[in-house]
């Protein structure tokens, strides 16, 4: 089966349903997505596909189909990404760091969609990611600050 | 665990030579240092006994002994040594010590355990002290090659200056004749105006982790290694009987279902086939204790609550003050089993080979781990190597090693490395569970209501009996009566401890907050209900039982000004507040509710303002006060397990929510600027919240609660 990942065509011999998630890590090294939960109930597996979030942990690789997947790995790649790194730097968010490359992707999702978002729309589209370090304040400030920041570049 | 913790391990300092020409500087127990006067025995000790190596390019190596767990140990030691070293921290390259107790223990608790709050405070002198001696060396060797008084060099930026001539040479170039010089024992080190120490520094781990790669120990990887699904008896300690493989190695790239007396793991070349290997078999399991019920286990906490326990601590007379006082107030508390629900859920891997078995793993108790899977193998404990790791969330539960030894266990049984992973359900169902606690208060008060006795029977499991023996003392577990009368001034009090351990197959731990979270719970509310007993504000009531000068009395008064205590809330809104000493800490919140509906609870805002000594780095105190409060709020709000005929029912975060971002209330964190020794900081906010909820809500208009979680259904923020 051959799967795009990070802009690149990956052949990978499994099952498809095998979760991406497991994929991602165990097939292809990359344990920068992580797992959680198995049951997209805490979003620690968040990749996106074709700029969409999806939880990785729930999503058959057989169902990606020529779907770009872009992983935390490539994440700085993208002007979004970059500006949401940065930010996640300034504000102090990571603590133990485990559910943050989800956050991340989860972020960047909602940027994609909404350049600007309000606490209410960052509340729809983080809700969904769990912390258990408590970094929500911080997520929350460091996505309005790239927010910010890529408004101030465009 | 608290700051009653003595420093009973005396390092010293050791220093010595290796293979590789580093200049080493590190601690060990005293007595070994005599031994290794012989080249052969020095080396042997400080290989990876060190905790500072300086290679001669003049790269700075930390050995931190104390686990990484997103508290930010390896950030705050890293500074401490730079204090010292004349670096910055992030010329540090901070590695993790493997598990091994000698050449890692603690100073404060002996092993080399990261918990109760005690990370900096162990390393605050240890650390520096390293960093010193590294300095004085290097500034002798270079004042040798000057031909000069050592006193006449300073150590700056990484390297050594003679001003008066401006000759200047880099750490590295010094190192070969720094190895020959004696090492300081007991160096001096700065009493204050500090230069790293107290900045607010970026952790030293924050770039790695939001780019995906911080290694957890569910990132090893290393060639040929395996991955297996793991289950264990769905009743608490029921065994195995017997499975049928087939169904599992039908599976596409299933290559081993591995049989264990308590568990079955099925063994493939990725976990995704694993786990969906393990899915298809069905086990046949017995034993253990089918009719365990969570009603039991409260009925049998509540009966000990009835009988007179051990005497913590007492002082005056508090029967004689209780029979003259002029009303005599009853409460009664129970408070649940918690689960950990670490997000990076248990997982090991293992090689085991014929005479040695190499672990990779995140502990909070790697030395323990290396001796209980030595054990369990029948292999010397030389023989068993623990690599440590970044932990994704700790909070108590990898103190204990028991799930590492089965991991040990069932890798011992497969060729070559394999990673064994828990499904959330199993890291869920197979915790090792803050247990019970409940607690009888009687407080007699004068007829203007003041207090004139405080009697507190805490009823709960002794930890401490196993996990740290010297913290039981005549039978009383200290952990489980720590701060169980609080910060105040009571004229006549009373502490007693019942012990009532969980039944066989239940495993009890060490959670986040440890005795003081269920204690600060009681104590915050009794004196909060006393407070509305006697018509008086409950933080003058509080500010009259504390303490002229103290420092607990200053973070109260803090909190009241930074939260507008008493200022005008809408109807249906409140205010709680509640305080607490522990872990050498601080700390004062007040909490800010809404009663939106009969049934429901909205968090609107949380003030804290911590005094927690030194602050080493501010930044991470900041993080991990916001994230103890957040941990205590999903406690709160959330925080149960139960057990039904002998299984756990919560399974998932479906049936065990935690706060989400939607719920979060705004959060101001204050730090108070101070030169006290250092506190820990990890666990106060855990253990200072949930009182503060429960007041609020009461003063909202809703109902005094006395046992936890909070039956109200959460509000998303308005």
């Amino acid at each position: 089966m051959r799967i795009q990942v990070n802009g690149t065509a990956r052949d990978v011999e499994v099952d498809p349903d095998t979760p991406l998630l497991w994929v991602l890590r165990d097939v292809l090294n990359m344990t920068g997505t992580k797992f959680g939960c198995g049951a997209a109930l805490c979003g620690a597996c968040t990749v996106m596909v074709d700029g969409v979030a999806v939880r990785s942990c729930i999503t058959e690789v057989g169902s990606i189909g020529s779907g770009a997947v872009t992983t935390i790995e490539k994440l700085g790649d993208t002007k979004t990404g970059q500006a949401l790194q940065k930010a996640w730097l300034d504000v102090d968010v990571v603590q133990c760091g485990y559910c943050q490359s989800g956050q991340l992707m989860q972020a960047a999702a909602l940027l994609e969609v909404n350049a600007q978002p309000d606490d209410a729309a960052i509340d729809d589209a983080m809700a969904g990611n769990i912390c258990r370090c408590g970094t929500y304040p911080r997520v929350r400030a460091a996505i309005k600050q790239a927010a910010a920041d890529l408004k101030g570049r465009r | 665990m608290s700051a009653t913790f003595e420093t009973t391990r005396r390092a010293v300092l050791a220093f010595g030579a290796a293979a590789a020409g580093e200049l080493l500087i590190g601690f060990t127990g005293k007595g070994i240092v005599a031994q290794a006067q012989t080249p052969a025995a020095r080396d042997a000790i400080l290989q990876s006994g060190t905790f500072i190596r300086i290679d001669r390019r003049g790269q700075i190596f930390l050995v931190v002994p104390y686990a990484e767990m997103g508290q930010g140990a390896l950030a705050a030691v890293a500074m401490l040594v730079a204090e010292e070293l004349e670096v910055s921290p992030y010329a540090i390259k901070t590695e993790m010590a493997p598990g091994d107790d000698k050449l890692y223990g603690h100073p404060l608790l002996g092993d080399q355990i990261t918990g109760g709050s005690l990370g900096v405070r162990g390393a605050w002198k240890q650390m520096r002290q390293a960093g010193a001696a590294a300095r004085i060396v290097l500034i002798q060797a270079a004042a040798q090659g000057w031909s000069v008084d050592p006193s006449t060099c300073h150590a700056q930026d990484g390297y050594i200056i003679h001003a008066a001539s401006g000759r200047r040479a880099p750490y590295g170039d010094l190192v070969e004749r720094a190895r020959a010089l004696p090492v300081p024992q007991d160096p001096p080190i700065r009493d204050g105006n500090f230069k790293v120490i107290g900045k607010s520094m970026r952790r030293t781990d924050a770039a790695e982790k939001v780019n995906g790669s911080a290694l957890y120990g569910i990132d090893v990887r290393m060639p040929g290694l395996k991955y297996a699904a793991l289950m264990l008896s769905p009743v608490l300690g029921g065994k195995l009987v017997d499975v049928d493989p087939a169904p599992a190695m039908a599976i596409r790239g299933v290559s081993q279902v591995v049989k264990h007396p308590e568990a079955i793991a099925v063994v493939a070349s990725n976990t995704g086939a694993a786990r969906k290997g393990l899915a298809a078999l069905s086990p046949r399991w017995a034993g253990g204790n089918t009719t365990l019920r969570t009603a039991d286990l409260v009925a049998d906490l509540d009966s000990g609550t009835k009988v007179a326990g051990l005497v913590a601590t007492t002082g005056g007379d508090s029967a004689a003050a209780m029979a003259k006082a002029a009303k005599v107030h009853q409460m009664d508390f129970r408070m649940p089993m918690l689960a950990h629900a670490a997000m990076e859920p248990l997982n090991c891997t293992v090689h085991y080979r014929q005479n040695a078995c190499e672990i990779w793993v995140g502990s909070q108790g790697p030395g323990r781990a290396r001796k209980q899977v030595a054990a369990a193998l029948g292999l010397p404990e030389d023989a068993v190597t623990v690599h440590n790791h970044h932990i994704g969330g700790g909070f108590g539960r990898r103190l204990q090693s028991e799930w590492i030894v089965l991991a040990a266990e069932i890798g011992s049984k497969v060729q070559g490395p394999v990673q064994i992973c828990w499904g959330r359900e199993q890291d869920f169902r197979h915790d090792a569970f803050r247990y019970h606690n409940h607690s009888a208060v009687k407080v007699g008060v004068d007829d203007k209501g003041k207090p004139v006795s405080f009697e507190h029977r805490v009823v709960g499991p002794s930890i401490m009996s196993w996990f740290l023996p010297a913290y039981v003392r005549d039978g009383v577990d200290l952990d489980v009566v720590n701060g169980a009368s609080g910060s105040y001034e009571w004229p006549n009090h009373r502490v007693e401890y019942v012990r009532k351990d969980p039944p066989a197959g239940l495993l009890a731990g060490n959670w986040r907050g440890v005795g003081e979270t269920r204690n600060c719970f009681v104590v915050e509310t009794v004196v909060d209900e006393l407070a509305y007993q006697a018509g008086q504000d409950p933080v003058q009531y509080r500010r009259a039982l504390l303490k002229p000068g103290s420092r607990i009395l200053h973070v109260l008064d803090r909190v009241a000004e930074a939260s507008k205590w008493g200022s005008p809330l809408p109807r249906g809104s409140g205010r709680g507040v509640s305080v607490l000493e522990g872990f050498g800490s601080y700390m004062a919140v007040v909490a800010e509710v809404e009663l939106p509906g009969s049934n429901s609870l909205r968090l609107k805002r949380i003030t804290a303002v911590v005094d927690c000594g030194q602050p080493v780095n501010p930044n991470i105190v900041r993080q991990q006060i916001e994230g103890g409060l957040i941990y205590g709020i999903s406690a709160a709000l959330y925080g149960r397990v139960t057990i039904h005929n002998g299984q756990i029912q919560q399974t998932n975060f479906h049936d065990h929510p935690v706060l989400r971002m939607n719920e979060m209330p705004d959060m101001e964190v204050i730090v108070i600027d101070s030169k006290e020794a250092p506190g820990g900081v990890g666990e106060p906010g855990t253990a200072v919240l949930a009182p503060a909820i429960t007041n609020a809500i009461k003063a909202a208009g809703g109902p005094r609660l006395y046992s936890l979680p909070i039956d109200l259904t959460v509000e998303s923020r308005a």
